[in-house]
């Protein structure tokens, strides 16, 4: 005969079979995910930070220990120096620009016209395009002879002799220092800009229409409106916007890769461009781990901010 | 408000507008019209850019698809494409249903974590990378960035489906597992189909990434019948002393437009995932 301790104990034993397999089929779910992050993102990092104090080279697989010589040989290069210089330079100057393009681009976007669709897809495109892509017909337009801007500029009588731009018909954009680096942010605008839109686009429409109701009936204008209830609104989804735009600039290559090489001279070198011609192509790995290990310090705090401002975000 | 005031504010905006669109635009613009154009037209300074000083020609892209590797690049993008994506699918939906709903509240600190493994760029990591792949003997295989690229999809698709998942309500699992379906099976045919929007957005940005990604390409693959798109244009394509101009933009226009169209569509879902679900687009 069945006692009333017995069925407890079959309630029991069936539910912490429910609860076992219920553990089990979360861990066998997530295991995949764990091995693959831990496997070729973990290992890879820790070798990063290991490859910076050893002599590792492209053809000797033996690895060792020097310490920080590493990082006494990169910073006596100018060629370094320059590039952190310009990581920074680059970075932050296109973050400004953008910010504020963004909010401009955001707040037209958000008046509802027709053909707004293609107006949309149009800002877009940069962003979408692989860069590498993109980037190549900038080259065109930066053409040292070619160049559809100087021929513009040429027509309105600003380039060519006798004008105020000077008497040769070509700027010459990539082949001079101020303005290969005036190219490089360019492109970098052009290409996160989209990015920076879209999030703000979304933190606009996430404003509640009563509040921005209230403030026309209290009498604000469209510009105290925008910089009184707005921005305050909107700063957290604008700090994720532009902690991505940081960390996009800082550890991107391909803009001065395809369109300057780092050059003229090294001039628009930048940290993980230099860290690819000093640890691929000129075979020393661990120079090379050791200049992208810059990169770490500003990506850290860049991903601390980044929790911060989404976590006050979730929280108004 | 005055109808003068009102004209002036469109004035304004639409004025702003079509500028910022000149700009996102206009490189594509001109690769589109250089696609068409003789070299007679093309390499004279005094002609006008943004017309045909000549009638058009194919003969560019004839060039492009015959006589380069670009059908060859196209064909290793789609396969490292296609591959990453069905890897992403396995590893990322489990892994995302698993935090959305089994793991309990460290869940959510779990998927934080692999939220910011994707903002490890590869760029801190192709180094090392570069010394696996030598070492698994993958080096200049295609087969190296199948097995790398997922190191930057599965985060971010994982935390994008966990999103997904748990905006699912409970009470529909539950209800199919009181009818006798086993937690597995709810999953499959409860959840699953409720968050197709989401496997298809998880989708569309894996298969962008793989387009997209550039330095792993660069490091990895060696010889020219191996590369993808994204290098294989700019690198294999601009070599040499002799610059196919028309040819190099026409290949650079004809993926990125199509990708770009795909993409635009998915964008608010992708971006959502970026802003951590901050802003509910």
């Amino acid at each position: 005969m069945e006692t009333a301790a017995d069925i407890r104990t079959r309630e029991h034993s069936r539910l912490r079979f429910a609860f076992d397999s219920e553990r089990f089929l979360s861990t066998v779910f997530l295991l995949p995910a764990v091995v693959y992050i831990v496997l070729l993102v973990g290992i890879p990092f820790f070798l990063a930070i290991a490859f910076s104090f050893t002599n590792a080279t492209v053809g000797d697989t033996t690895l060792h220990f020097i310490g920080i010589e590493n990082f006494v040989r990169i910073f006596r290069t100018p060629q370094f120096r320059r590039a952190l210089f310009n990581s920074f330079f680059f970075t932050i100057t296109a973050q400004i620009v953008i910010i504020i393009l963004a909010n401009i681009l955001a707040v037209i976007l958000e008046t509802d016209f027709r053909g707004k669709w293609l107006a949309r897809f149009l800002i877009i495109l940069p962003w979408a395009t692989p860069i590498s892509l993109g980037t190549i017909g900038w080259l065109w337009i930066f053409d040292s002879k070619f160049s559809p801007i100087d021929w513009v500029l040429v027509r309105f009588g600003l380039l060519g002799p006798g004008t105020i731009l000077g008497p040769s018909k070509h700027l010459t954009f990539l082949g001079k220092e101020g303005l290969a680096m005036a190219a490089v942010i360019v492109v970098q605008i052009w290409r996160t800009l989209p990015l920076a839109t879209v999030i703000l686009l979304a933190g606009l429409s996430s404003i509640p229409q009563d509040l921005l109701d209230q403030a026309e009936v209290d009498g604000a204008g469209f510009l105290r409106t925008h910089f009184q209830v707005r921005i305050p609104l909107i700063m957290p989804i604008m700090s994720v916007a532009l902690l991505f735009g940081v960390i996009f600039t800082f550890t991107d290559m391909v803009v001065p890769f395809v369109l300057t090489r780092g050059g003229p001279v090294y001039y628009t070198q930048v940290l993980p461009l230099w860290a690819w011609f000093k640890g691929i192509e000129g075979g020393s790995l661990g120079e090379g781990a050791a200049i992208a290990l810059f990169l770490f310090p500003v990506l850290l705090a860049a991903a601390i901010f980044i929790l911060r401002s989404a976590r006050r975000a979730e929280v108004s | 408000m005055s109808e003068w005031t009102r004209y002036l504010k469109r004035t304004v905006l639409f004025g702003g507008l079509g500028l910022f669109c000149f700009f996102a635009a206009a490189p594509f613009l001109i690769m589109l019209i250089n696609t068409f154009k003789q070299d007679a037209d093309l390499y004279r300074p005094q002609n006008n850019p943004f017309i045909y000083n000549f009638p058009p020609t194919l003969e560019n892209l004839h060039l492009l698809f015959l006589n380069t590797n670009y059908p060859v690049f196209v064909r290793n993008s789609l396969i490292v494409g296609v591959l990453v994506v069905l890897i992403t699918l396995v590893v990322a939906i489990p892994a995302a249903y698993s935090l959305a709903r089994l793991a309990g509240r460290w869940g959510e600190q779990a998927g934080i974590a692999i939220f910011l493994v994707y903002l490890v760029p590869p760029t801190l990591l192709f180094i090392p990378m570069f010394r696996m792949v030598t070492a698994v003997n993958l080096n200049d295989s295609l087969w190296s960035l199948v097995m790398v690229y997922p190191t930057i999809s599965i985060p971010f698709s994982t935390w994008l489906l966990m999103g997904f998942f748990k905006s699912i309500p409970r009470d529909l699992e539950e209800a199919a597992m009181v009818d006798g379906y086993s937690r597995l099976m709810s999953f499959i045919k409860v959840v699953m189909p409720l968050s197709l929007s989401g496997v298809v957005a998880v989708i569309v940005f894996t298969f962008t990434l793989t387009l997209h990604e550039f330095i792993y390409a660069l490091t990895f693959i060696s010889s020219s019948s191996n590369r993808t798109i994204s290098v294989g244009v700019p690198v294999e394509l601009i070599r040499g002393d002799v610059f196919f101009w028309q040819s190099l933009l026409a290949a650079a226009v004809l993926v990125a437009i199509p990708v770009s169209v795909i993409y635009v569509f998915f964008l608010d879902r992708i971006v959502a995932g970026f802003t951590m679900g901050a802003v509910k687009g």
